[in-house]
């Protein structure tokens, strides 16, 4: 297998896991909404305790993600990383505070309170959602950083503007792609609520939350529509970072991204439209017929969004992590991957992949049964 | 387009030593929280899942309570474990993104596959174990919390193998195209012995610290006549699994302190104030000699009891073998065969400069150029990392603390060799409850593994300055050239969360232990 091909092939195991990130990005969305969502107590105990079931496996694909990025990638770890630094470390801080938040919520002597646990799983969803859109923005947008030919440095803030915010820059600097990437944030955002609306609907028994639920499915997903119409003409639109397959030249090429969409047969677009329908078809099932099943429908739909979207940052000739400061750093696939042998060893590990898969979809199956009341009232629950 | 060389080529990153300082006190700090959480997890669902077998085996509603008593501490526990263990992975990119870059290809491989071989089992068979009470078979229920053990404890194995490698790297080549550190061999890198030598070590004192947490909670009980026929059965548990790892600890601890002794001398000199070089070295417990520098040959470096040519049975397992001094390291020591610092730094530069000039030679197309460097380097490769050295002092890691923290672990292991054998004993005769004082003692001997571990952690990791990894890239290198402020700011904002949800941690743990196994036999 050539080093060629295990790129590629990497690079799609990285959009497959930035997929089912979002997949479970659900229980951000829930977290986000969670106050609206429960009035009192008791509705309160059956949106934690169905969403705190599933958060750690949601973590540990934020985990993985990390970590196959450092093992195919690992290029793209110490510009992306120590680039975005604060970008980076607030959306940390989100998951540190995520990680004790259901767990602590109600048991006695926890210091803080009830209220402040689930303010950090407000700031988790909220925050921490927006900021990991906007990470992924920068895949289209670039960032502020150069890595230099021979005296091989790795620089951040080029003088240009003088500015050097570590990644806050792509929340505020308008003029280098900040209004893409917060679109993008918030997209992400309205996104995963409307399916962490849906999963509460799909796996709690008290009736009045269900209905909320569904409502509030319904206008998030109206909000979600114009920020995902505005970031798809944005993004077929704009300039875009283009590699020269022969030179390995980087350039930017107006609409780039609807040439690469387009390029293949289409695929990408494909998957794109594929996913974009059926998430329709689930908003449609689950928020306006109330049916538990369109949890399953709209969250499949999104894992084929988030894939085209991904497959577009790294394949057809782009440049998955540009810079705008100095268009020959930005990292391409090629130039960022690991070496040959490190790839094909993690090729090979990637076999585990499917057992994992099954392992997850195992227990999520016997545990399939909605939150009801004798759940809420466990001594272990949240 | 070109290839990338790493800056650890450069001086970069020199301007900003206060940055690699404070990036290592963050790593520190976060990693020490995250160790005072973890070794609880890796023995507790172990110790958990046994008593659930005992239940699934004998039915009894008591191992059912206690089970359960057990797991919801094991619960408070994981979720902060979580919560600390991931903002290491960040800091791999935040902090030291030139280490991530030049190692990233080696070290990023074992990080990703704890991630799908470890944490997915934990994630999806730890919520089956702690919520599937009755919602799953028992048969599968029972099966779940194993898997959910299995899971955590693999995770150890992957990140003990990425930090064998910051130890002691095989499996690997420095490629001068790239330049960086490039996997030729997975097998030597997953199993090279230092791996299995420290993972076992390291999982014995995590399961000592979980056999110490449950003597210090039952003695808790026996001394308040609390909870009696709970906490004898679980002080009893506790007391045997102990002893075993006592003796394993030192077992395995002996046959780590030779691969030190081979793999990083720089660490063993230091760990065993050892200044001039001998063969039939002695060990001696005691005070380092405040005064004593590198160079001075004619000081007593350690005062207090020697035991006679200990340090080369320990080292190298022959009573009369010549183990070498941090003087023999540093100026040489030509009859042993040990080369000078200043010329191992000098074989390093050339390396450094053969790297230059291939790339040099490469932008003007010169390929007999190139050729003769790429020689060049690859003769000198090995000196690679001792070329960014300044001092030839550089080598050795800080002596006093590598010292004391290595005797404070081993004094504390001979302690407890001693201490749980005769408690061993005590409770075969069921003479438990007859002496305070010693339950007393049994009370405190959580902490005293926690001084072990944490000092243990310290001998390993500080022992192995200057290096990040060991030998070929210095942590003065590894940094992210970042200006202070940040490292400093982050630092800071961790620092107090962790010691709130410490102290929140600690709390809820009080409280469920007043409340007691008690509480939760009711609901069988
Ligand atoms: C309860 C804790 C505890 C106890 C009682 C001991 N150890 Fe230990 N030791 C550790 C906990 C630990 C540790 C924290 O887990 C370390 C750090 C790295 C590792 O592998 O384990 C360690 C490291 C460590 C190393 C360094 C390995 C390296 O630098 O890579 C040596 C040579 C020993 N130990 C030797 C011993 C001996 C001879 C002991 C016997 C009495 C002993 N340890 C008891
Ligand atoms: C829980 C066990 C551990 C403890 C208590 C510990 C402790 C420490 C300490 C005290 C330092 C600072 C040393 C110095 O700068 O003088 C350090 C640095 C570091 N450790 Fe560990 N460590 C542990 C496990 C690990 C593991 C498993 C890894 C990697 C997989 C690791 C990677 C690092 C790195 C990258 C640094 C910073 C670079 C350096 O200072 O050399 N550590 N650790
Ligand atoms: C000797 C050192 C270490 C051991 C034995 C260890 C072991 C563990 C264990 C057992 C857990 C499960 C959490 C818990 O239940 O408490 C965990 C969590 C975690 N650790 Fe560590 N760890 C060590 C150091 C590190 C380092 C250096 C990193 C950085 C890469 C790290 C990254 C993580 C992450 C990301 C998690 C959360 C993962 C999840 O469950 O989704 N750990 N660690």
């Amino acid at each position: 297998m050539t080093h060629s091909v295990l790129q590629h092939y990497w690079w799609f195991i990285i959009s497959l896991l930035g997929a089912m990130l979002v997949f479970m990005m659900f229980v951000q969305g829930g977290q986000s909404l969670a106050m609206q969502l429960a009035k009192d107590e008791e509705e309160e105990k059956y949106v934690y305790n169905s969403l705190g079931r599933k958060w750690e496996l949601g973590f540990t694909v934020l985990v993985m993600f990390g970590g196959a990025l450092y093992a195919a990638f690992p290029l793209f770890y110490s510009v992306s990383f120590g680039g975005a630094y604060w970008v980076w470390y607030i959306i940390l801080f989100s998951f540190v505070v995520q990680a004790v938040g259901y767990e602590y919520r109600t048991k006695p002597d926890n210091i803080l309170g009830k209220k402040v646990y689930q303010g950090f799983l407000y700031f988790n969803g909220f925050i921490g959602t927006i900021l990991l859109g906007v990470a992924v923005g920068t895949f289209f947008t670039g960032s502020n950083f150069s890595v230099n030919g021979i005296t091989r440095e790795l620089t951040w803030g080029v003088a240009k503007d003088g500015i050097n915010l570590r990644g806050l820059e792509a929340a505020i600097s308008f003029n280098h792609g900040a209004l893409f990437n917060l679109i993008f944030g918030l997209m992400l955002l309205f996104l995963v609520r409307v399916t962490g609306a849906l999963w509460v609907n799909n796996n709690i028994t008290n009736e009045a939350v269900k209905e909320k639920a569904q409502k509030l499915a319904k206008i998030n997903f109206f909000i979600l529509l114009p920020f995902l119409l505005a970031m798809l003409i944005m993004l077929v639109t704009m300039k875009g970072y283009f590699v020269d397959p022969k030179t390995q030249v980087v350039s930017l090429v107006d609409g780039h991204y609807l040439n690469s969409l387009l390029a293949g047969g289409a695929y990408k677009l494909i998957i794109l439209l594929i996913g974009a329908v059926t998430f329709v078809y689930g908003v449609f099932a689950g928020a306006f017929q109330g049916k538990r099943i369109g949890f399953w429908i709209a969250n499949v739909g999104v894992l084929f969004v988030v894939l085209a979207i991904f497959m577009t940052a790294g394949y057809g000739n782009s440049a998955f992590y540009p810079s705008y400061a100095d268009l020959q750093s930005s990292l391409t696939i090629q130039n960022a991957s690991g070496s040959l042998v490190g790839l094909r060893t993690m090729f090979y590990v990637s076999f585990a992949i499917p057992f994992v898969l099954l392992e997850v979809g195992y227990t999520w199956y016997v545990m399939r049964k909605p939150i009801n009341k004798e759940d809420v009232e466990d001594k272990h629950a949240y | 387009m070109e290839h990338f060389l790493a800056t650890v080529a450069t001086d970069a990153v020199a301007n900003v030593s206060g940055v690699v300082n404070w990036a290592r006190a963050q790593f520190a700090m976060t990693i020490i929280f995250h160790f005072l959480f973890v070794p609880i997890t890796l023995g507790m669902s172990v110790l958990v899942a046994i008593m659930q077998t005992m239940y699934y085996k004998t039915g009894k509603k008591e191992w059912k309570a206690t089970t359960k008593f057990w797991q919801k501490l094991l619960a408070i526990n994981v979720a902060i474990g979580i919560a600390t263990g991931i903002i290491h992975e960040f800091e791999f990119g935040t902090n030291w993104s030139n280490y991530s870059w030049v190692m990233g290809d080696v070290f990023g491989a074992p990080l990703a596959i704890e991630g799908i071989f470890a944490f997915f089992m934990e994630a999806s068979f730890g919520v089956v174990s702690l919520f599937g009470w009755k919602r799953v078979g028992k048969r599968f229920h029972l099966f779940s919390t194993w898997m959910f053990a299995i899971g955590t404890n693999l995770s150890g194995l992957w990140i003990i193998v990425a930090n064998s490698f910051m130890q002691h790297p095989s499996g690997y080549k420095l490629n001068i195209e790239t330049a960086r550190a490039e996997m030729v061999d997975f097998s030597r890198i997953a199993l090279q012995p230092k791996a299995i030598d420290t993972f076992l070590h390291q999982m014995s004192s995590a399961y000592m610290l979980s056999a110490t947490f449950m003597i210090t909670i039952s003695a808790y009980y026996l001394l308040r006549k609390r909870h009696i026929t709970f906490a004898k059965r679980s002080i009893a548990v506790g007391i045997t699994f102990a002893l075993l790892n006592a003796y394993f600890l030192f077992l395995v601890g002996d046959m780590q302190a030779a691969t030190v002794t081979n793999m990083q001398p720089t660490k063993m000199a230091a760990a065993e104030g050892l200044f001039k070089g001998e063969e039939g070295a002695p060990i001696v417990m005691g005070m380092l000699n405040p005064s004593i520098k590198i160079g001075d040959n004619d000081k007593t470096a350690v005062f207090g009891i020697p035991f006679p040519k200990g340090l080369s049975l320990l080292g190298k397992h022959s009573l009369n073998a010549f183990i070498p001094g941090i003087n023999d390291l540093v100026y040489g020591n030509k009859k042993y065969g040990i080369l000078p610092a200043k010329e191992l730094m000098k074989r390093g530069k050339v390396a450094i400069d053969a790297m230059y000039a291939y790339h040099a030679a490469k932008k003007i197309k010169n390929t007999s150029e190139m050729k003769k460097q790429k020689d060049i380097f690859e003769k000198h490769s090995k000196y690679f990392g001792y070329g960014h050295l300044k001092n030839e002092k550089d080598i050795i890691p800080p002596i006093s603390t590598v010292f004391y923290s290595f005797h404070i672990m081993v004094g504390i292991g001979s302690f407890f060799m001693l201490f749980f054998l005769f408690m061993y004993v005590k409770v075969r005769k069921n003479q438990i409850l007859e002496n305070k004082l010693f339950l007393k003692i049994s009370s405190i001997t959580l902490w005293l593994s926690y001084i072990g571990i944490v000092t243990g952690w310290t001998m390993a990791e500080v022992g192995r300055q200057p290096w990040t990894v060991f030998g070929v890239l210095p942590t003065s290198k590894s940094a992210t050239p970042i200006h202070l402020t940040n490292v400093k700011a982050t630092f800071f904002i961790f620092l107090t969360l962790f010691v709130i949800l410490g102290f929140a941690e600690l709390k809820m743990m009080l409280k469920q232990i007043k409340l007691g196994p008690d509480s939760h036999e009711e609901e069988v």
